[in-house]
């Protein structure tokens, strides 16, 4: 077990240091002179060397690798050109909304998903099955900004329920904050259950025709207690798996969402940044997200072996 | 034994009478079809030029003179609508070849090559550590915004998906006798890897460009939607979306036919993808 969970470990390292790796090398790919491309171009010759320096541009690409790793083994991310803070501190500043958005869409997901995809799988083959499929690739057919510009005029443009935009303003209270974030948690989460609702469904049928599925049956145990207790429990792991992913991949989503919806979170200031050619930030940004999704296939393969004692890696 | 040769006795049926017998898949690529038919025809259909203004008729709601209203500008939604599927399309079909040929080269590297099987396979983790949209978006922040960085673009971000497919069934390909004896007598690794592994990977691979085209084309509508994408002076699907949302109250059908557009061609390149998984990789089928 522990043998396992250090190979696993190893192997997250060394995803992880490639991850570092491409993140550099994006930035390095700029046609022309990244400092200059910054600056735009009305900059002058001089501002131009000036921020080559800040950002150590004038060295060679191996001394940028080194200077670069050892930033990052002391924790520093780099500093903003625009908001001239450490980017560390410019995501930070930005992560409520981004996280209680990534939270409240996930809940709302799984609460749609795991119902429909359970009951999809039990009436297989059922006009509630055929519906539930159906709606579920639909629902992954909908540009998310799309979909939250439709709910923003029905629920906030005409039905006034909701502001159309913004996180409340510096004084507004947890739960006016938490109002804002309503129309976009639905636009994300009813989106995510799309892939969430597939894999239940999938991973249900698996199990629904194995022996011990039988077995309980054939003891006169109730159905419902059947599909919960013995059918769903052994379905968990699949399941777990996607919810874990999906998690990791509503940060990508809530880019989209945040911008239409004018949230100040760290989606909307990945999308300003890249408007502004703030390469710290998005470098930075990259660095976090791609190491938040490695944490939790690392966190769930984990589970894995915790649950499942014939899992080895 | 009996089997595969009374299978290969017997006619089999092609690939467009399998996905006849199912009527979702049917339904994918009817629809399908029409779009790119449509799209490609804009020009002869689209009843006005995609640029052309007339203020005076500016935010128009649907008639028969404009079938699906008027813009901020007096243009045609319908025929921009049509023009854009031109340019929407076409970027989700070259993202699909683009990523085909890195995922294929890649994927067939680390299936046949062992000694490259586990420094390839951890790239391909490392590159799908990334959100598709955020890579995205910072490949063509560093490169650019242009029509071509956005294909490089998301053709780097859904060319590993490709590769690990094609990884998976290079594996099993290169352990078969045929493989083994064509190695036996000699056949040069780069034909043994064309004529009998490619042409034996094929039918994953046609799933996940579906897929992946489907997914292409919504990619796109966002990076558009969010102005770092193509230009917002070439009419795409996602641009016009970002054009209407300003005009939300006034006039939401802007908004609204472009958004259809996407989820009809999306709908049915997954309906299509479906299909086609179901009986050209029934090992997948029963996973998603």
């Amino acid at each position: 077990m522990l043998r396992a969970a250090l190979n696993r470990l190893l192997g997250m390292a060394i995803v992880m240091a490639l991850v570092v790796t491409i993140v550099f090398i994006i930035v390095r790919v700029t046609p022309g002179d990244p400092a200059a491309v910054m600056l735009g171009p009305d900059a002058t010759a001089a501002d131009i060397a000036s921020l080559r320096q800040r950002l150590g541009l004038d060295a060679s690409i191996p001394e940028q690798f080194v200077t670069y790793l050892g930033g990052l083994l002391r924790g520093d991310l780099g500093t903003s050109i625009f908001l001239n803070i450490p980017v560390a501190q410019a995501l930070w500043l930005r992560a409520e909304p981004t996280f209680f958005l990534t939270i409240f869409s996930l809940l709302i997901a799984t609460a749609i998903a795991l119902p429909v995809g359970v009951l999809s799988a039990y009436w297989r083959g059922t006009l509630f099955d055929q519906a539930a499929t159906t709606l579920a690739m639909l629902a992954a057919s909908i540009p998310s900004f799309w979909l939250g510009l439709i709910f923003m005029q029905v629920f906030a443009v005409q039905l006034g329920w909701f502001n159309t935009s913004g996180f409340g303003g510096p004084g507004a209270s947890f739960a006016e904050r938490m109002h804002h974030l309503v129309l976009p948690a639905f636009t994300l989460g009813l989106i995510s259950s799309a892939l969430i609702t597939r894999f239940t469904r999938a991973a249900m049928l698996d199990v629904l025709n194995d022996d011990y599925v039988r077995t309980a049956r054939s003891k006169g145990m109730g159905e419902w207690r059947v599909v919960v207790r013995h059918a769903f429990k052994n379905a968990l792991i699949p399941i777990l798996t996607v919810v874990g992913l999906t998690a990791a991949l509503l940060i990508s989503g809530a880019i989209v969402t945040e911008t239409v919806f004018g949230l100040p979170g760290v989606g909307s200031l990945i999308v300003s940044a890249v408007l502004r050619r703030d390469y710290p930030v998005i470098q930075g940004a990259l660095l976090v997200v791609a190491g938040l999704y490695v944490l939790v296939n690392f966190i769930i393969d984990m589970l894995y072996l915790l649950v499942d004692p014939r899992v080895r890696y | 034994m009996a089997a595969t040769a009374g299978a290969g006795m017997a006619r089999e049926p092609n690939l467009l009478m399998r996905i006849a017998s199912r009527p979702t898949a049917l339904i994918g690529l009817i629809i399908v079809t029409i779009v790119i038919v449509l799209s490609v025809l804009a020009p002869l259909i689209a009843p006005y030029a995609p640029g052309q203004i007339a203020v005076r008729f500016r935010l128009q709601g649907p008639s028969l003179a404009h079938l699906m209203g008027t813009d901020e500008l007096g243009r045609d939604v319908f025929s921009r609508v049509l023009h854009s599927g031109r340019t929407s399309l076409g970027v989700g079909f070259a993202v699909v070849i683009f990523a085909s040929l890195i995922g294929v080269t890649l994927g067939l590297v680390a299936g046949f090559f062992r000694r490259f099987d586990a420094p390839v396979s951890r790239l391909i983790d490392a590159m799908m550590a990334f959100p598709d949209i955020l890579l995205a978006i910072a490949l063509v922040a560093a490169l650019g915004p242009s029509a071509t960085n956005v294909v490089i673009a998301l053709g780097i971000v859904y060319a590993p998906r490709l590769a690990r497919v094609v990884r998976a069934s290079t594996l099993v390909i290169r352990e078969l006798p045929y493989v083994e004896a064509a190695r036996a007598l000699g056949v040069p690794t780069p034909v043994i890897l064309v004529r009998h592994v490619l042409r034996n990977v094929t039918s994953p691979l046609l799933v996940q460009a579906t897929f992946i085209f489907a997914n292409a084309i919504l990619a796109e509508a966002g990076l558009s939607f969010l102005g770092v994408g193509i230009s917002p002076d070439i009419p795409t699907w996602g641009t016009m979306i970002s054009v209407g949302r300003q005009f939300l109250d006034q006039a939401p059908w802007i908004m609204w036919f472009p958004g259809s557009a996407i989820i009809l061609t999306v709908l049915s390149l997954q309906l299509l993808g479906d299909g086609l998984r179901d009986f050209l990789d029934p090992r997948l089928a029963k996973d998603v």
